[in-house]
């Protein structure tokens, strides 16, 4: 029996030839993560086990991104906690206030997360990395401090499901609208414990931004890692940025699949997750004209890359947002943020009355720098809308596309990107 | 020998972290804080019914969304003794045996236990004890790697160990 991609990754970093999902393997990881929310947790309990040194200076990286630029007094706490820590223990990969971005965004970019790899990281959104052909997945604090310590964590070998899509992709429908709609089909428990593996035509012409867009949401089907095959689009991304060797794994025409789900794409259409679960997914074209909304989030480890900014821009070029709606935009990496400001994006959005925020993963998840209010509603372009989550217990948040997102922000309502004339 | 006798509080499916303990809070690492503000946004009584009721009985996918480990740290702290579930979302299920919060997944008790019924729950053998109903639920042991960490007290001791031991 062949093997798929997620368990030659992991038989590959057991030392065996060979894994069977539910088996449980000890396995080597090639790179960790931890955030101010989650870092200082784990430093606590890493401190409990009594380690010396941390097992590889150079293959954790501490990312000072959820509550700074600091927000208070507290959160500057455990932010000062994560730069002591880094500074005693001389980890290379800390990334200080002006150089640091959302975590997801920013380690591929700087080609510390590559094909291959089996990486852990403090934060859910970790399962992004699957994008590269990498083994990737979130845990928790104490996870990550035994990993700290030791180099290795435990696995349960996760089944997985295939996800093959074909047709052609319309206009304004994104890698966003693919997963959405996947989680609507299964479920916000859908792919729980196991491995989501997307393929087919449609994912092999999709560029680098839009498979990190699906695999960052597969933890929103309960998904254990999300994973593409590498190819082509991803040596071209990782060739240049690598900070180390990589491995490109493929998997076998006879893998075993709990479950194979096959889709044309060819009329699907931009969707909107209405409150409370991403998996209350509904096509823009049966939305009605009515909803009206108070904020418009553009950014997220989902939504934030150079790309989502473009089409964010291309909607918004010669429009005024709303005058009841506040347009809050975050580039996701000072390099991004530096694109932006080249390519004249930034320009755009604050002609149209935006505000930008420094990179952060604040808004998203109702930390800082758009909290909501009572009553209030958002379409966000980031991958959750439970209950308060951005903010206030009875404020709403729908998520879509960038494009969809900035048209809302004109209109002032859940719109259409085909309701705005783009103005070249 | 692990046993916990208690009254159940019910909650229902797809429970994630953000009501568990918002992000607002999520600027201390101190459990008591954290279990201020537990499940506040889901429950505003949530502190008081917990008193009185120490064992949770949830359904699917408990636990979904963020990896913050403050979520079964809150749930500890206000004085939960365990959690039973349909079924547990896989970071939370890591992050509650990590910190020594025990759960227990036993789909077909979910649905017959009623809030405030006296439930006792056998860790050792599997065994989930309706005694207000009589009625007994059955399920399978944790694997053997899994109950050596429950053992030795949550992942940080387990560590302890292996280091010591060369590993």
């Amino acid at each position: 029996m062949g093997m798929t991609i997620t368990e030659k990754i992991l038989a590959d970093h057991s030392e065996k030839k060979e894994v069977y999902p539910g088996e449980l393997i000890f396995a080597k990881l090639d790179f960790i993560l931890a955030n101010d929310i989650t870092g200082p947790l784990a430093i606590k309990e890493f401190e409990k086990i009594g380690a010396e040194k941390v097992f590889d200076s150079e293959r954790i990286a501490l990312i000072p991104d959820h509550s700074t630029p600091n927000k208070d007094i507290k959160s500057a706490m455990q932010s000062k906690m994560l730069r002591d820590f880094a500074k005693k223990h001389n980890i290379k990969y800390y990334y200080e206030v002006g150089r640091v971005g959302i975590e997801h965004a920013l380690l591929p970019e700087e080609g510390l997360v590559l094909p291959g790899d089996c990486i852990i990281g403090a934060d859910s959104h970790t399962c992004t990395y699957g994008a590269l052909g990498a083994f990737s997945t979130g845990v928790g604090s104490t996870d990550f401090a035994y990993a700290m310590a030791t180099g290795e964590i435990w696995f349960k070998v996760p089944e997985s499901l295939k996800f093959v899509y074909y047709g052609k992709l319309p206009q304004w429908v994104t890698g966003k609208d693919l997963i959405l709609q996947t989680i609507g089909y299964i479920g916000v428990d859908g792919a729980r414990y196991k491995a989501m593996e997307f393929t087919g035509e449609v994912i092999r012409t999709l560029p680098m931004s839009d498979r990190l867009t699906i695999c960052n949401m597969a933890i929103e089907a309960g998904a254990k890692n999300g994973i593409i095959e590498p190819d082509e689009i991803t040596l071209e991304y990782v060739k240049g940025r690598a900070k180390r060797d990589y491995k490109f794994y493929k998997s076998d025409s006879d893998a075993n699949y709990k479950e194979i789900y096959e889709w044309d794409v060819s009329k699907w259409e931009p969707v909107v997750a209405f409150p409370h679960l991403p998996s209350n997914v509904k096509p823009i074209s049966s939305i009605s004209k009515d909803i009206y909304i108070d904020q418009v989030y553009i950014g997220s480890c989902t939504n934030g890359r150079i790309e989502d900014l473009r089409i964010a821009a291309k909607i918004l070029k010669g429009h005024k947002v709303h005058p009841d709606v506040r347009l809050i935009v975050t580039p996701a990496t000072p390099r991004i943020y530096m694109e932006a400001l080249k390519e004249g994006l930034i320009e755009i959005f604050l002609d149209a009355g935006a505000s930008i925020t420094p990179p952060s993963c604040g808004p998203c998840l109702g930390g800082h720098l758009g909290v909501l209010a009572e009553g209030e509603r958002a379409v966000a372009t980031t991958n959750r809308n439970f209950v308060g989550r951005m903010g206030h217990p009875k404020s709403e948040v729908y998520l879509a596309n960038p494009a969809v997102a900035a048209a809302s922000a004109i209109l002032g309502r859940i719109a259409a990107p085909w309701e705005v004339e783009v103005k070249d | 020998m692990m046993v916990f006798r208690g009254f159940a509080l019910k909650y229902g499916d797809n429970i994630d972290t953000d009501v568990i303990i918002p992000a607002r809070y999520l600027n201390t690492t101190d459990p008591k804080e954290l279990s201020e503000h537990c499940m506040e946004d889901l429950d505003l009584d949530f502190k008081n019914k917990v008193k009185e009721k120490n064992i949770l009985v949830v359904g699917e996918n408990f636990g979904c969304g963020s990896s913050r480990e403050h979520a079964p740290i809150a749930i500890k702290a206000s004085g939960v003794q365990c959690i039973i579930a349909k079924s547990f979302a896989r970071i939370f299920y890591r992050n509650a045996i990590n910190i020594g919060l025990p759960i227990l997944e036993v789909p077909e008790a979910v649905d017959k236990i009623n809030e405030g019924d006296e439930i006792e729950v056998d860790f050792d053998n599997g065994i989930v004890k309706n005694i207000s109903t009589g009625e007994i639920f059955k399920t399978f042991p944790f694997p053997p790697l899994i109950q050596e960490i429950i053992k030795k007290g949550g992942l940080i001791n387990f560590a302890k160990e292996r280091i010591k031991g060369g590993k």
